[in-house]
C-alpha cells in the first residue's frame, strides 16, 4: 500500500489529503488478480480504476487455432467456478450453427448438471462474500456442499473441475443410475440441512447486514444501462432470467421462480443467490423425476463420435471416430450469438464459422466485464471496506473476466 | 429450414427485419437473417444514430457485447476496412436479440456509443486493444486486457499465436525480464482440408500432374494449369530395350578413348 499525501490545496491550517492506494493485484478479497487503483478521501472512495487483464491468456485466439471439439476444454478454464455453465453456451452455439437435434436425456442431463454447477458456484461466491465481510464459519460449511458437488462431477465426467462433459450434440458419457439416486438423496437431506444451517448464521446476522444493506444501490435504469445480468440485474428488481425468457435445452419444461430484489443493494444480491440455490435444487428434482431414458448424444455420426465398442466392431464407425478426433467436424458458415444464464449472469458466445473445422472467431462475453466496469460508480462515496463487500456481491472470477 | 437445435429461443424474428429496416432508414446498408440471427449492417458514420434509434424507439434497451472480428482479405479499397465491429443488442421488453455491424479500418474511427450505454466504455477499449479499431469520442481508450506497455493488436489474424515477446523471472537480475519469443519447436499448424475436396494449395508433387487429361489425381484449382510440357524433338522415342539403344558399345568406346583436354588444375 502506498500512501501519497498530496500538498494541501488550502492555505488554512486544515490539511486535506487524498490517498491513492493499490487494491491488489494480490489481495485475498479481490477474488483473483484484480488491481484497483483507488483514490480515497480519508476512508471515502472517490474514484476507482480497475485494472484487469492480469490473467489474460488469449483464449479466443487459441480457440481460433483449434478444432471445435479441441476448443471445448478452454471453456472450463474461463470461469473455473462454474465450468459446465461455460461449456453450455459454447455447445449450444455450435448446435445452433449445425442445427442439430439433441436427445431428451442429454438435455435433461445438461440442465441437471448446469443447476448443480450453479449451486457449486454460489457456494463458493456466498462463502467468500461472507468471509470478505468478516465471518468464517459459513464459508467452511458451504465448502462442504461444494465438495459434494465436485464429487458428483467427478462421478459423472471423471474430473472434479474441468469436466469437458457437455459436447456438441449431447453429453460425453451417460451417468450411472446410482449417481442420480445419490444426487436425489443429497438434494433431500444433506443440501438443505447444510445450506439452511449456514444461512441461519448469515441472513439475519447483524454484522452481515450492517456491512451489506444499502451498500452500492443501483437503480433499475442504471442496471440496464451498465449491461448488468444475472443476480445483479435481478437484485435491481428486473425479473430477467434467460432460463425463463429464452429457454434452452429442457428449461422450458421446468417449473421454477425467479427471485428478485427490492432494494438493489449488496444484501439483495446475496439473498437472490440464496434463493437461486433453492430454485436450482427444485429444478434438479424435476430433472431427476422426469429424466427420460435413451441416448445421451445425437446419432449424427458426422458430429458425434461413435461409442468405443462400436468403433471396435464397425469399419464405418472406425472411420468416423478417426475423422472426428483428427479433423473434427465442419460447421456451416455463419455467425451466431448464443447467451445462457450462467450462475454469474449472461454468458455469451459469438461464434463465426467460415465452414471449416475451426472457429473463425469466437468472442466470449464474460459476465464480470460489465459488472466490474460499474465498480467505480457503485463504490463512489462508500467506505474503503465496502469495496470488498461490493466486489463479493458482484461474484467475479478472473479466468472469465480476462479470458 | 426449421430449427431443431436446443439453443436459447427468443421471440420470433418474423417481421423484425422489415420493421427495423423502416426504422433505421438511410443508416442501414443491409439486413440479413441467417441461423435465426437478425444482422443489420450500418454505415460507420451513423452507428451512434442507428443505435440511438434502436434503443429509444425499437426497445433494444441493453448493449450486451461489442465484438471485433478481423477479415484481412476484405481490407481493400473504397473505404472498406478489414475489421468488423459487432454490437449485440438485447430487448428486455420484446425478448429479442439483434446484431448490428459496422465495417472499420485502422484509420477510420468508429463513433463511440459510450453516451448511450456507459457499459460501452470497456467494450470499446477491448476492441481497440485487440484489433486496433479506434473509437472516436471514447475519452478513456486505454489498453485493457494486454500487459502494460504491450505493442501490437493480438487478435488480428496476422498476429502470431505465440506473440513476439515472452517474459520470465531472471534470477540474476532479480526481476521479470522480457525477451523475444524463442520456440524450442516450431508451432505446428495442421491443415485438415482434403486434397480431394478442393484444398486451396498445391501439394508437393502436384506439379507433375499438370496438363494431363481429366481425371488427374487432384483438381488443383489453386493456380491456373501451366502450359502442357513440350514434346521432345526426336523422331523415335528413346528407349533401352536392346544394348544398342542404351548408347553403350563401340561408338561410346571410341568417344571414351579420346584423350580429354587437359584441365587447368583444380578449380579452373
Amino acid at each position: 500500500m502506498s500512501l501519497q499525501p498530496q500538498s494541501s490545496p488550502t492555505t488554512g491550517d486544515e490539511i486535506i489529503s487524498n490517498y491513492t492506494i493499490n487494491f491488489g493485484p494480490q489481495h485475498p478479497a479481490a477474488h483473483g488478480v484484480l488491481r484497483m487503483v483507488m483514490e480515497l478521501d480519508g476512508e471515502i472512495i472517490e474514484r476507482i480504476d480497475p485494472h484487469i487483464g492480469l490473467l489474460h491468456r488469449g483464449t479466443e485466439k487459441l480457440i481460433e487455432h483449434k478444432t471445435y471439439l479441441q476448443a471445448l476444454p478452454y471453456f472450463d478454464r474461463l470461469d473455473y467456478c462454474s465450468p459446465l455453465a461455460m461449456e453450455h453456451s459454447y455447445v449450444l452455439a455450435i448446435e445452433k450453427l449445425l442445427n442439430i437435434a439433441v436427445p431428451d436425456r442429454a438435455q435433461y442431463l445438461r440442465v441437471l448438471f448446469a443447476e448443480l454447477t450453479r449451486i457449486c458456484n454460489h457456494m463458493l461466491n456466498m462463502g467468500s462474500h461472507v468471509m470478505d465481510v468478516g465471518a468464517m464459519t459459513p464459508n467452511l460449511w458451504l465448502f462442504e456442499i461444494r465438495e459434494d458437488c465436485l464429487n458428483f462431477f467427478e462421478r459423472a465426467a471423471g474430473a472434479r473441475m474441468h469436466m469437458a462433459w457437455f459436447r456438441p450434440g449431447g453429453v460425453h458419457q451417460d451417468v450411472p443410475l446410482k449417481l442420480l439416486t445419490d444426487i436425489a438423496d443429497w438434494l433431500d437431506t444433506r443440501l438443505p440441512r447444510l445450506f439452511d444451517d449456514a444461512m441461519s448464521l448469515v441472513v439475519d446476522n447483524r454484522i452481515f447486514k450492517q456491512r451489506n444493506v444499502d451498500i452500492a444501490l443501483v437503480s433499475k435504469e442504471d442496471a440496464v444501462r451498465w449491461g448488468f445480468s444475472g443476480p445483479m440485474i435481478r437484485a435491481a428488481g428486473v425479473a430477467w432470467d434467460l432460463r425463463k425468457s429464452q429457454p434452452y435445452d429442457a428449461y422450458a419444461k421446468m417449473d421454477f421462480e425467479i427471485p428478485v430484489g427490492t432494494r438493489s443493494d449488496c444484501y439483495d444480491r446475496f439473498m437472490v443467490r440464496v434463493e437461486e440455490v433453492r430454485q436450482s435444487a427444485r429444478i434438479m428434482k424435476q430433472c431427476l423425476r422426469d429424466m427420460p431414458g435413451g441416448p445421451v448424444a445425437s446419432d449424427d455420426r458426422k458430429v458425434v463420435p461413435p461409442s468405443r465398442g462400436e468403433m471396435k466392431s464397425s469399419m464405418e464407425s472406425l472411420i468416423h471416430h478417426f475423422k472426428l478426433y483428427t479433423e473434427g467436424f465442419h460447421v456451416p458458415a455463419g455467425e451466431v450469438y448464443v447467451a445462457t444464464e450462467s450462475p454469474k449472469g449472461e454468458f455469451g458466445v459469438y461464434l463465426v464459422s467460415d465452414g471449416s473445422n475451426k472457429p473463425y472467431r469466437c468472442k466470449i462475453r464474460p459476465t464480470a466485464f460489465s459488472h466490474l466496469q460499474a465498480m467505480d460508480f457503485m463504490c463512489k462515496g462508500h467506505m474503503l471496506p465496502d469495496a470488498t463487500a461490493i466486489l463479493g456481491a458482484i461474484d467475479v472470477v478472473f479466468g472469465e473476466c480476462d479470458r | 429450414m426449421t430449427s431443431i437445435h436446443p439453443a436459447p429461443k427468443f421471440a420470433s424474428n418474423e417481421g423484425v427485419t422489415a420493421a427495423l429496416t423502416a426504422a433505421l432508414g438511410a443508416c442501414l446498408i443491409s439486413a440479413s437473417e441467417n441461423h435465426g440471427e437478425v444482422i443489420l449492417t450500418v454505415a460507420r458514420g451513423s452507428i451512434a444514430e442507428a443505435l440511438t434509434t434502436l434503443r429509444d424507439t425499437c426497445e433494444y434497451q441493453q448493449l450486451m457485447e461489442i465484438a471485433g472480428a478481423d477479415y484481412p482479405d476484405r481490407g481493400t479499397n473504397d473505404g472498406v476496412g478489414r475489421f468488423e465491429v459487432v454490437y449485440m443488442l438485447l430487448s428486455l421488453t420484446k425478448n429479442h436479440r439483434i446484431m448490428v455491424k459496422v465495417n472499420a479500418a485502422e484509420n477510420t474511427p468508429v463513433p463511440t456509443v459510450t453516451h448511450l450505454w456507459p457499459v460501452a466504455g470497456w467494450l470499446e477499449r477491448e476492441v481497440y486493444d485487440m484489433f486496433g479499431v479506434v473509437f472516436d469520442g471514447n475519452t478513456d481508450l486505454r489498453r485493457i486486457l494486454t500487459d502494460y506497455g504491450f505493442e501490437g493488436h493480438p487478435f488480428r489474424k496476422d498476429f502470431p499465436l505465440t506473440g513476439y515477446q515472452e517474459l520470465r523471472y531472471s534470477e540474476e537480475d532479480k526481476r521479470v525480464v522480457y525477451e523475444p519469443v524463442q520456440l524450442a519447436q516450431d508451432l505446428r499448424q495442421f491443415d485438415f482440408m482434403s486434397p480431394w475436396e478442393g484444398a486451396q494449395y498445391v501439394l508437393p508433387g502436384d506439379e507433375k500432374a499438370q496438363g494431363e487429361a481429366p481425371g488427374a489425381p487432384t483438381p488443383a484449382t489453386a493456380s491456373p494449369p501451366a502450359a502442357p510440357p513440350v514434346a521432345p524433338n526426336v523422331t523415335t522415342p528413346k528407349h533401352t530395350e536392346s544394348p544398342a539403344q542404351t548408347g553403350a558399345g563401340e561408338p561410346a568406346n571410341t568417344v571414351a578413348a579420346k584423350p580429354s583436354k587437359p584441365t587447368g588444375g583444380a578449380g579452373a
